[in-house]
């Protein structure tokens, strides 16, 4: 099969990966906007969208046509060429975080291993992050280019939320780092699996890494780049049609990225504790591995909508104040506190 | 200060606890509370399929109405015009023919009679004030069209069913059924 010393192999069972997880973060995203008004229709004693389709299933492809025929404005003012990108740019930031989620085991096709992950690369996670701070630009510039005030203040608050809180996320990944010793999504999944869950180990930075998270999707309560009260619509208030529609998935996106690497890095990714270990079909357990790991994400989509359909808004200097003074010397904290935790394991527990 | 009433409540001022300062616990509660709302029962009545019930006066789109042998019992008198603080209602007088007694209860009938749906604010003072009982507010409400035009509903938009003709849909019309 090697032919200009080429792996074809490898690069179709690649390119079908890409593109059935691509399609999936799609469905994902469209479906998550549905769960959305469901949810928060539940939480607050209504039925929500149910005329499209049984139960309202089909509502999605509704709002996706809605959005598709809608009239494409790009204000005279604004600079075309940055207008274009913004959304661009966000989209494919937050596409290209898939690229390293372990989605399930191995499995074997036609006497080949396959990696139900697009590439193992050994910094994965600081590829996480490298690629979700450049989700930041696709608001900033979005929001600079429509030549609009409220837009411009809303891409300033967004950019200035996203360094903060990184910083914080980061910090609280790094004690984690210093127990598992990789970078690689893919080891720290294995490593839990059959073991304790890292959420045992890091429960405070969980919490950190959660409330950074929400943060960094801007979700409720840190969405103040939208405010919609005060600042009309935020950074894609000059859009319309499939480029507001990018803008929106992308929100759902991250969420849903977030979720993936929240339950890979603190919940043992695709590991169901009792279980996976014990099947020896790789098959099987790539299937059930799939399973877990989607159930883990769905139960943290609903988390995150939970969390917005209670709780309002923070202030701007509340955000800057809990994402300053509060969060990241908690994460410093809690670095030093498994820093002396490790090494005391090192010294079998002596002082 | 004298408290005017005895529902007044004291402000606490009290500086926050600990676990206050947190925040979380008072996230926590109040997802607590959202999360009840999950297993609430709905209010919301899901209209197409479910109506809500109707008061008796309830006061939707006019009827004109006919008496037992079929006759249009409007005698073009005009009260309810008059009545009428929307001036939604306009009308033509005719005089009846020979040979038309079967048609019309009285000597004089309108040949033309219209109500402007989008100017009537569903009073019910034309009811109120024909003397005739002739003119009645129904129960159908929400229409719905492309067109204003189509909202000045004709007399032959208005008319109840003729007995003689359609006996069912005048009973349903009276609501006898
Ligand atoms: S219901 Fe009131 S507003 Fe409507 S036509 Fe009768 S009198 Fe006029
Ligand atoms: S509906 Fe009644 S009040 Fe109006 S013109 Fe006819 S008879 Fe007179």
């Amino acid at each position: 099969m090697t032919i200009l010393a080429l792996d074809w192999f490898l690069l179709i069972e690649k390119l079908i990966l890409i593109a059935v997880i691509i399609f999936a973060s799609l469905g994902v995203a469209l479906y998550t906007t549905f769960a959305e008004r469901k949810v928060a229709a539940i939480l607050q004693d209504r039925p929500g969208p149910n005329r499209a389709g049984p139960f309202g299933l089909l509502q999605p492809l509704a709002d996706g046509l809605k959005l598709i025929t809608k009239e494409e404005i790009i204000p005279t003012h604004a600079n075309k060429w940055l207008f274009i990108l913004g959304p661009g740019l966000a989209m494919t930031a937050a596409l290209m975080t898939c690229a390293v989620v372990p989605w399930g085991g191995t499995i074997d096709v036609m006497g080949h291993k396959v990696d139900l992950q697009i590439a193992d690369i050994n910094i994965g996670i600081l590829y996480v992050f490298a690629v979700v701070s450049m989700g930041v630009y696709g608001v900033m510039i979005g929001g600079w280019a429509s030549n609009n005030k409220f837009s411009l203040m809303a891409a300033l608050r967004g950019a200035s939320q996203a360094i903060s809180y990184e910083l914080a996320m980061g910090l609280s990944l790094i004690a984690l780092l210093m127990i598992t010793g990789s970078l690689s999504l893919r080891t720290i999944v294995e490593q839990q699996v059959g073991h304790v869950w890292n959420i045992v180990y890091q429960p405070v930075g969980f919490l950190i890494f959660f409330i950074c998270a929400l943060a960094e999707c801007n979700r409720t309560p840190f969405d103040l780049p939208e405010a919609e009260n005060e600042l009309n619509f935020g950074y894609h208030q000059e859009y319309s049609s499939m480029k507001l529609g990018f803008y929106l998935f992308s929100e759902y996106i991250n969420m849903f990225i977030s979720s993936t690497i929240m339950a890979t890095m603190f919940f043992g990714g695709y590991d169901l504790p009792f279980v996976t270990s014990h099947l020896t079909n790789p098959g099987t357990a790539a299937i059930v591995g799939i399973v877990v790991l989607m159930t883990k994400v769905v139960m943290f989509i609903f988390l995150f909508m939970w969390i917005r359909w209670t709780i309002p808004r923070f202030r701007y200097d509340q955000l800057m104040d809990l994402g300053w003074k509060k969060m990241i010397p908690l994460a410093l904290a809690n670095m030093l506190v498994t820093g002396f935790f490790i090494l005391l394991k090192q010294n079998n527990w002596h002082f | 200060m004298q408290a005017l009433t005895n529902r007044a409540k004291q402000v606490e001022r009290a500086p926050m606890t600990f676990i206050e300062q947190l925040y979380l616990w008072n996230i926590v509660k109040g997802m607590a509370i959202t999360f009840m709302h999950m297993f609430k029962k709905q209010p919301t009545i899901r209209y197409p399929e479910q109506k809500r019930e109707f008061s008796p006066v309830f006061r939707g789109l006019h009827v004109l109405n006919r008496d037992e042998e079929g006759k249009e019992r409007c005698t073009a008198c005009g009260l309810c015009a008059v009545a009428c603080p929307a001036e939604a209602i306009t009308m033509e007088a005719a005089e009846r023919l020979e040979g038309e007694e079967n048609l019309y209860r009285e000597e004089k009938y309108a040949a033309k009679y219209e109500i402007n749906m989008l100017r009537c604010i569903f009073c019910g003072l034309c009811e109120e004030a024909c003397p005739k009982d002739a003119i009645y507010l129904s129960e159908t409400f929400t229409p719905a069209d492309f067109n204003r035009k189509n909202f000045i509903y004709k007399k032959t938009d208005l008319l109840i069913p003729n007995p003689t003709t359609d006996a069912q849909g005048f009973a349903a019309a009276k609501g006898l059924n």
